[in-house]
């Protein structure tokens, strides 16, 4: 216990470095795959046919494809193409792409929860379906969604060590590093899970809190 | 002002309107009384082009109701609808519900769409409701907040679906009550209702609705006190005298 007290307060500064990077990894890749998933859910219910059938062959093509696999795609292979990506843009990117899948579906779901009779009173006063869907159906689809958007960041955050797979040095990473030069594995990963931990309890409890007030009305 | 020609309207194989033809003119109040599946309500979300149909025309002051039209949104803010479960937007206030039109579709300007939002909220009796959201106020207080957001839009014509049907009975005189305070002002009004007191003290004419044919129409208080068809008689009597 005493070795690992002393390890901790080694490693912890070069293992925060990695905290940086899956803090920017997770938040990069959220923000994108907030608004493509918010986009793949309006071609979804715009009720134009071809807009619904290509984003639903779109989120399948996603979803039938492994993270690790986009990421090697995007990492290795668009430089062929043509396309260079830095190991952190192609993170961002491959993850932001991977999880627009799942958010577009939780979108949806929320989007369709919402009573037939709100939109028909929208329409019934000469809303248009923008407007409809910015003053009415978005307002109160937020409140349905939120908790799994929660736990979708939950998600996101342990996904971003999937980065480390095409060298970007976040936690996960740094740990391995750190493992295979000092081989205190027991140590370092110990401090690596309880860094992913720290960082999970305030998402957790913030679903929590979404999902109490979701439950209010 | 609102006219209908021979209307036809299924769903799926279903037909709930077999050619309907009516007219409403201005000022007037026309009550449209049938049994539940009879059509009675699909032709009120025809009016407004909620509801497709088939054949036939409908027109509101000479414009073709066709709802994949741009038109359609003229229509909408010269005709309003009220609707049987309220409808009103939960995430917004009673007066927010009311500008809501006037601000985002009219684009009025915010202190002009307020005031006059605070001043059909007192004509609905509800002035003091102006900050409550809908899931705080009873039925009744809901549907007369809907109809002051109907009154927002400044329509020629508002369309009741059965206005009172999901109201306990002790709240529905305080809506027929504003709705009877429109009609001596000379609104138009399309009201589909099984209140058949209100029918014949405030309708100028009454539509029987039955298997998706007008059975019978006329006068209001001709119509309900001399019923000349059977079915219609039939209906009356089974609504009237239950026991």
């Amino acid at each position: 216990m005493k070795g690992f007290w002393r390890d901790a307060v080694e490693f912890f500064p070069i293992l925060m470095n990695g905290v940086a990077l899956t803090i920017v990894v997770t938040i990069g890749s959220l923000l994108l795959s907030t608004v493509l998933g918010l986009v793949w859910a309006m071609m979804r219910v715009s009720g134009i046919k071809a807009l619904s059938m290509l984003s639903a062959s779109l989120i399948n093509v996603i979803r039938g494809i492994p993270i690790i696999v986009l990421l090697f795609y995007l990492y290795f292979v668009m430089p062929d193409l043509g396309v260079t990506l830095s190991a952190l843009q192609a993170a961002i990117l491959g993850l932001g792409i991977a999880y627009s899948a799942y958010q577009a579906e939780n979108f949806r779901a929320g989007i369709e929860a919402i009573d037939k009779g709100q939109i028909e009173a929208a329409q019934s006063i000469g809303m248009g379906w923008w407007l409809t869907m910015r003053r009415v159906v978005l307002p109160q689809a937020v409140r349905i969604v939120l908790p799994p958007y929660g736990n979708v960041m939950i998600m996101m955050l342990k996904d971003s060590s999937q980065a480390s797979t095409i060298t970007v040095a976040e936690l996960a990473l740094q740990g391995k590093l750190i493992a295979s030069s000092t081989f205190k594995n027991t140590s370092v990963f110990t401090l690596v899970a309880l860094m992913y931990l720290t960082m999970s309890i305030p998402l957790i409890l913030l679903v929590r809190h979404f999902e109490k007030r979701a439950g209010k009305r | 002002m609102i006219e209908l020609s021979d209307v036809h309207k299924s769903f799926g194989k279903v037909e709930v309107l077999k050619g309907i033809t009516a007219s409403v003119q201005k000022g007037e109040v026309v009550c449209i009384i049938g049994p539940s599946g009879s059509g009675k309500s699909t032709i009120l979300r025809c009016i407004n082009g909620l509801e497709s149909y088939d054949r036939g025309e409908i027109s509101v002051e000479g414009l073709k109701v066709d709802r994949d039209a741009p038109s359609i949104v003229d229509i909408r803010t010269q005709v309003s609808m009220v609707f049987q479960r309220f409808n009103l937007f939960p995430h917004r206030t009673a007066l927010e519900n009311v500008v809501e039109g006037p601000l985002y579709v009219k684009r009025e300007s915010r202190a002009h769409a307020l005031e006059r939002g605070r001043a059909l909220l007192a004509q609905v009796g509800l002035a003091e409701k102006a900050d409550a959201h809908p899931p705080q106020l009873s039925g009744g207080q809901q549907q007369r907040v809907a109809i002051a957001r109907a009154l927002a839009m400044q329509p020629k014509a508002i369309l009741f679906d059965e206005p009172t049907s999901a109201l306990d009975p002790e709240l529905v005189g305080d809506v027929l009550g504003v709705m009877r305070k429109l009609a001596d002002d000379g609104m138009t009004m399309v009201v589909v209702t099984h209140e058949m007191g209100f029918a014949r003290d405030v309708a100028d004419r009454v539509l029987f609705i039955d298997g998706g044919v007008i059975v019978e129409q006329g006068p209001a208080k001709a119509l309900l006190n001399q019923p000349q068809h059977p079915r219609t008689q039939d209906f009356l009597r089974r609504v009237l005298h239950p026991l």
